[in-house]
C-alpha cells in the first residue's frame, strides 16, 4: 500500500543571483515524494501562495498543491504541524534546511518534536515502505550509504545525494490548483525583532595536504573520514565537558 | 465501334476519384490549428512562385530542372488538352497537335526521370518512386496513340475492340498514378500539395527573395503548448509534410544525419505526413533514422494518427534532439517545407509540457531563468570581462552611437578574447560605443531553440524593456544567435525599442568601417586562410559577403570550403545540440574541421563564439580557428594620437 507522503516545500535562493527558485534540497525531497506516492503526494508550503516560485515546485508534475497562506514573519511550525495532523501523513518529507529565511535547519527537528515523531536526517533514498517500516538510506560523507528501517510515521530530511529533481515544466506549473487554506497566524517573536545583514565569508581552515602518493591522495578522497583524535566524554560533569569544548575552541582559534 | 465512349468516361471517373481524394486531403490538412493566409492572393501568386522560386532552388541541380520543366510542364498541358479533348470532345486538329507535342515534351522528360531512377542516388526514395518514369511514360504514350486519329495522322475510327480495351486499360494504369494517386497519397501528391503550399505557405515573405527565418513565438497559457499530436500543427504546415517530394536533398545537407545522429529531414517529414493520415510508415523507401547505438527501430514500427502524440511512437524525443536548426535542409528544399519549425514546435510540446529536455537541458534552463545566463555565473559578474576596456555603461551615458550587444560570451574566457579585439577595433575607428552592462540577459536564442519559449519571452520582453530606456542607432554583436534574436525574433513582442535601430553583426559593422577607411590594415601573411560561415549568420541573415569582403581587404584570399555560402556545413553548435548532446557516430565540428582541412587551410576565420568554442574542440592538428575580429586586430595598424 501506498504510503501517505506530505512533501514540504519552501521558497529557495539561487547562490549565483540571490534571486527565488525552487529550493535544492526541498526539489529533491519532491521527488522522492513523487516516487513514493506518484499523483497521491501532498505538497504543502506555509507561506504567500501568489509567490511564482511555487510554480517552479508545481511544474514537477502536480495537479495541486497547498499552501498554508501566512506572512513571512510568522513562524511556520504551528500551521505545518495541524496541516500534517489533519491529512492524517505518515512521512514529512523536507529539505536539510532552507535556502532562504533563517536557514538553520531547525524546521524539521522542531517539527517533528512538536509531533512527536522520529526524524530521520539526510535521506538519500527510501527504498521500500512495507506493513509500516521503511528501509530508509541515509546519506553518509564520500557516497557512503547507510541502511536503516524507520517505523511508520517520520520525518525526513532529504539531502543533496538524493536522486536530482525533475525538470520543471511550464504548461503543467500554470495549470496545477494552488489550494489555500488560511491558517491562524503565531507571531515569531524572536524574528521580528531580529536585523539581518549579508553574512561576512566566515575563514577556512587551512587544508594540509598529507599525501605524497596519489594512491595516498586517493584514500583521502575516498575512505570514510577517521576519527581517532577526538576525545569522548561521557562520565564527567557539565562543566568538565563545557570547559573541554571551550580549550577545544581557543585551541582552534575559533575563540580568541 | 462499340467502346469508343470508354476513354472519355475513364478520363471523367478518375477525374471525379481525384476531385474526392483532393476534398478528402484538403480535409486532412484543415485537422491543423487555424493559421490566416490570404487564399486569393496565394492562388494568385502560385504561378510565379513556381517559375521563380521554387525553380530557383531546383535549378541547383540542373539535369533535375531540366528533367521536371519538360515532364510537369508537359504533363500539366497535355492534361489540359486531355480535358478538352477527350473529355470535352473538342473537335480540334490544333488542339489536338499541341496535345501531341506536350505529350513528346513530357515523355523526352519521362526518359531522364527514368536514366536517373536505373542507378538511384541513396537520397532518394524508391518504393513506388521506382515506378513513376514508367507511368509518365505509359501516360504520354497511351494518350499519344489515343490522339492520333483526333490530330487527322489516322483516320477516325482506327483499331480494333482489343485496341480500345488496351488502351483504356493503359489509361486507367496512367491517370491512376497521375491523377488518383495525386490526391490519394501516391508519388505525384507532390504536385497537388505541392502547389497549394506554394500559396499557402506559413512564410509567405520566403517567396520573391525575401527571408524569413525567425521562429513565431509560441502561444501561452493554453491548454497544450507546442505540438503534442499532428493536428496540434498549423493546417499549412501540415499542407506542407505533404508537399514533400522525397528528393532527399535535405538528407544531403543534414549534418546531424552525416553524423549519424538519429535524424534524417526526410524521414521525419514522411513520418509528420504518416502522423497526419495516419498508418506506419511500412511504405517509406527512403534512407531511415541513422540508428548509431543500434537501438534497432523496425521499419514499419513507427505508428501515428493525427490525435496521437507524436513522440508516443511516432518519433523517437531523440531525433528531435539531434537537429541543430542551422536550416541546411530548408535551404535546400525544392518544396519550401519548414522543417527547422516543425521540429521547434515539438520540442515545445517535449520541454514546456513533458518536461523533458535531455541531458544538461533542464539544468541549462534553470540556469537561463535564474542567472540569466545558461551557465548560471552571477548576472552581477557579466561586466567583469570589461573591467579593463574602460567601456561607457549605457546606464551612465543613457545614449550613444553604438550599443555593443556582448552576449554571453562575457562569462567565456576564449570569447572575451574576442570580444577584447573587437572593443580595440571599435576604439581604433574611434565609434561611439557602450555597453548595457550588467542589465543584459540572454537573448534566449539558447531557451527558444530547446522549446522554452515562454522563457525566451520572458528573456525578450525584459531585454527590450531595458533596450527602451536609452538611445542609440546600431546595435553590434558578435554574437550571431544573439543577432538572429534581436533582428528578427524581438519584433514580434509590441516593443518599440527596436524600431529605427539597425542590428549588424560586428563582421558588417567592421565591413563598413573598413570602407570608409577608418581603421587602417596590413596584409595578412599568415598562410591560406578559410572562412566558415555560421548558420545564424550566413542561413538566417544572409550575410555571406561582408566577413569575405573584410578578409578580401587585408589581401586574404579565401580559400572555399566546399560547402560555403548558402551551402555551409553547420559546426555542431546550434538549436542548443551541444546541451542535449545526441550521440552519433562522429561529431559534427569534426567534420566541419575535415572540410577545412581539404582546403589545405592554415586558419578558419569564424564569425561566431559559438563555431569558435565547436571548431576549437575539435583535436590537434587542425588549422588553427580565429575569429575575425581577432585577425583584423593584429592586421590593424595603429595611428599614434
Amino acid at each position: 500500500m501506498q504510503p501517505n507522503v506530505i512533501s514540504l516545500v519552501s521558497i529557495g535562493r539561487h547562490p549565483q543571483s540571490g534571486r527565488a527558485r525552487r529550493s535544492e534540497q526541498d526539489a529533491r525531497a519532491l521527488e522522492l515524494g513523487l516516487k513514493l506516492s506518484g499523483t497521491n503526494l501532498r505538497v504543502a508550503h506555509a507561506g504567500n501562495p501568489q509567490d511564482a516560485v511555487l510554480r517552479q515546485y508545481a511544474g514537477m508534475g502536480l495537479k495541486e498543491m497547498t499552501v498554508l497562506k501566512q506572512s513571512v514573519e510568522v513562524d511556520v511550525i504551528p500551521s505545518l504541524r495541524h496541516y500534517i495532523e489533519s491529512q492524517s501523513a505518515q512521512i514529512a518529507l523536507l529539505g536539510v534546511r532552507s535556502e532562504s529565511g533563517e536557514s538553520s535547519g531547525m524546521v524539521p527537528y522542531i517539527l517533528a518534536e512538536s509531533l512527536g515523531w522520529p526524524i530521520v536526517s539526510r535521506v538519500a533514498d527510501i527504498v521500500s515502505v512495507e506493513n509500516g517500516i521503511a528501509e530508509v538510506l541515509l546519506a553518509l560523507p564520500r557516497g557512503q550509504r547507510r541502511a536503516v528501517s524507520v517505523r511508520l510515521p517520520f520525518i525526513a530530511t532529504v539531502d543533496n545525494a538524493a536522486p536530482a529533481p525533475r525538470q520543471t515544466a511550464y504548461g503543467p506549473a500554470q495549470r496545477a490548483k494552488i489550494d489555500v487554506i488560511d491558517v491562524p497566524e503565531v507571531q515569531d517573536e524572536l524574528r521580528v525583532n531580529w536585523s539581518e545583514a549579508p553574512a561576512k565569508p566566515r575563514p577556512k581552515r587551512l587544508k594540509v595536504v598529507k599525501a605524497k602518493t596519489a594512491a595516498e591522495r586517493f584514500k583521502a578522497a575516498t575512505a570514510k573520514a577517521q576519527g581517532g583524535s577526538g576525545k569522548v566524554m561521557s562520565d564527567e560533569s557539565a562543566e568538565e565537558k563545557a570547559q573541554a569544548i571551550f580549550d577545544l575552541l581557543i585551541e582552534e582559534k575559533v575563540i580568541r | 465501334m462499340i467502346f469508343d465512349w470508354l476513354p472519355s468516361v475513364l478520363i471523367a471517373i478518375v477525374l471525379m476519384l481525384a476531385v474526392v481524394g483532393a476534398v478528402r486531403r484538403i480535409s486532412l490538412w484543415r485537422a491543423g490549428q487555424p493559421s490566416p493566409v490570404n487564399i486569393i492572393a496565394g492562388l494568385m501568386a502560385m504561378p510565379k512562385r513556381y517559375l521563380h522560386d521554387l525553380h530557383h532552388v531546383v535549378e541547383r541541380d540542373k539535369y533535375m530542372s531540366r528533367t521536371h520543366v519538360a515532364t510537369g510542364g508537359g504533363f500539366v498541358l497535355a492534361m489540359a488538352l486531355v480535358i478538352l479533348v477527350h473529355l470535352f470532345g473538342v473537335d480540334s486538329k490544333i488542339l489536338a497537335w499541341a496535345l501531341l507535342a506536350a505529350l513528346v515534351m513530357m515523355f523526352t522528360g519521362a526518359i531522364f526521370v527514368f536514366k536517373r531512377r536505373r542507378n538511384p542516388p541513396s537520397r532518394l526514395s524508391k518504393g513506388p518512386w521506382m515506378r513513376l518514369p514508367k507511368s509518365l511514360m505509359t501516360f504520354a504514350v497511351t494518350f499519344f496513340v489515343l490522339t492520333l486519329p483526333a490530330a487527322g495522322i489516322l483516320p477516325d475510327g482506327t483499331g480494333n475492340v482489343l485496341l480500345t480495351l488496351v488502351l483504356s486499360a493503359l489509361i486507367l494504369i496512367s491517370l491512376g498514378e497521375m491523377l488518383f494517386g495525386m490526391t490519394w497519397g501516391g508519388p505525384m501528391k507532390h504536385a497537388f500539395a505541392g502547389a497549394l503550399h506554394l500559396a499557402f505557405h506559413r512564410r509567405q515573405e520566403r517567396f520573391g527573395g525575401g527571408r524569413s527565418t525567425g521562429l513565431k513565438p509560441a502561444e501561452l497559457g493554453v491548454e497544450v503548448h507546442g505540438v503534442s499530436k499532428p493536428t496540434d500543427f498549423k493546417w499549412n504546415q501540415l499542407l506542407g509534410f505533404d508537399a514533400c517530394v522525397q528528393c532527399g536533398r535535405c538528407e544531403a545537407m543534414c549534418p546531424a544525419f552525416a553524423a549519424g545522429q538519429p535524424l534524417n529531414p526526410k524521414k521525419l517529414i514522411q513520418d509528420m505526413v504518416v502522423g497526419l493520415a495516419g498508418g506506419t510508415d511500412a511504405n517509406y523507401a527512403g534512407s531511415h533514422y541513422p540508428d548509431p547505438q543500434g537501438k534497432g527501430r523496425e521499419p514499419g514500427s513507427a505508428k501515428g494518427s493525427p490525435t496521437e502524440v507524436i513522440t508516443a511512437g511516432l518519433v523517437d524525443a531523440e531525433t528531435l534532439w539531434s537537429c541543430t536548426t542551422c536550416r541546411a535542409c530548408v535551404e535546400e528544399c525544392p518544396m519550401m517545407i519548414e522543417h527547422v519549425d516543425a521540429i521547434v514546435d515539438m520540442r515545445r510540446f517535449l520541454t514546456m509540457e513533458k518536461g523533458e529536455t535531455p541531458n544538461k537541458g533542464a539544468e541549462v534552463l534553470d540556469n537561463i531563468i535564474a542567472t540569466d545566463n545558461p551557465n548560471g555565473y552571477a548576472p552581477g559578474s557579466r561586466t567583469n570581462w570589461a573591467a579593463d576596456q574602460n567601456l561607457n555603461v549605457m546606464r551612465d551615458v543613457k545614449k550613444a552611437e553604438v550599443l555593443f550587444w556582448v552576449s554571453d560570451g562575457a562569462f567565456d574566457m576564449r570569447s572575451q578574447r574576442i570580444l577584447r579585439s573587437f572593443v580595440k577595433l571599435l576604439k581604433a575607428a574611434n565609434v561611439d560605443v557602450a555597453i548595457l552592462g550588467d542589465e543584459e540577459r540572454d537573448s534566449g536564442d539558447v531557451a527558444r531553440r530547446l522549446g522554452d519559449d515562454a522563457t525566451f519571452q520572458n528573456l525578450a520582453k525584459r531585454n527590450l524593456q531595458t533596450l527602451s530606456q536609452y538611445e542609440f542607432k546600431t546595435i553590434v554583436t558578435t554574437d550571431p544567435h544573439a543577432f538572429h534574436c534581436l533582428r528578427n525574433e524581438y519584433g514580434d513582442f509590441g516593443s518599440d525599442a527596436l524600431d529605427n535601430v539597425e542590428v549588424l553583426h560586428h563582421t558588417t559593422y567592421l565591413n563598413r568601417l573598413v570602407q570608409d577607411g577608418k581603421l587602417k590594415l596590413d596584409t595578412f601573411k599568415g598562410g591560406t586562410v578559410t572562412y566558415h560561415d555560421p548558420c545564424y549568420l550566413g542561413r538566417y541573415n544572409g550575410e555571406y559577403e561582408a566577413p569575405r569582403e573584410l578578409l578580401r581587404s587585408m589581401g586574404i584570399e579565401v580559400a572555399e570550403m566546399e560547402r560555403s555560402g548558402f551551402r555551409s556545413r553547420c559546426c555542431g553548435g546550434g538549436g542548443g545540440a551541444p546541451i542535449t548532446d545526441i550521440p552519433g557516430e562522429k561529431r559534427i565540428a569534426d567534420m566541419r574541421v575535415e572540410d577545412a582541412k581539404e582546403t589545405q587551410a592554415d586558419l578558419i576565420a569564424v564569425g561566431c563564439q559559438q563555431c569558435t568554442a565547436m571548431l576549437e574542440g575539435v583535436v590537434e592538428p587542425r588549422p588553427e580557428i580565429r575569429d575575425i575580429a581577432e585577425i583584423l586586430v593584429d592586421q590593424l595598424i595603429e595611428e599614434v594620437h
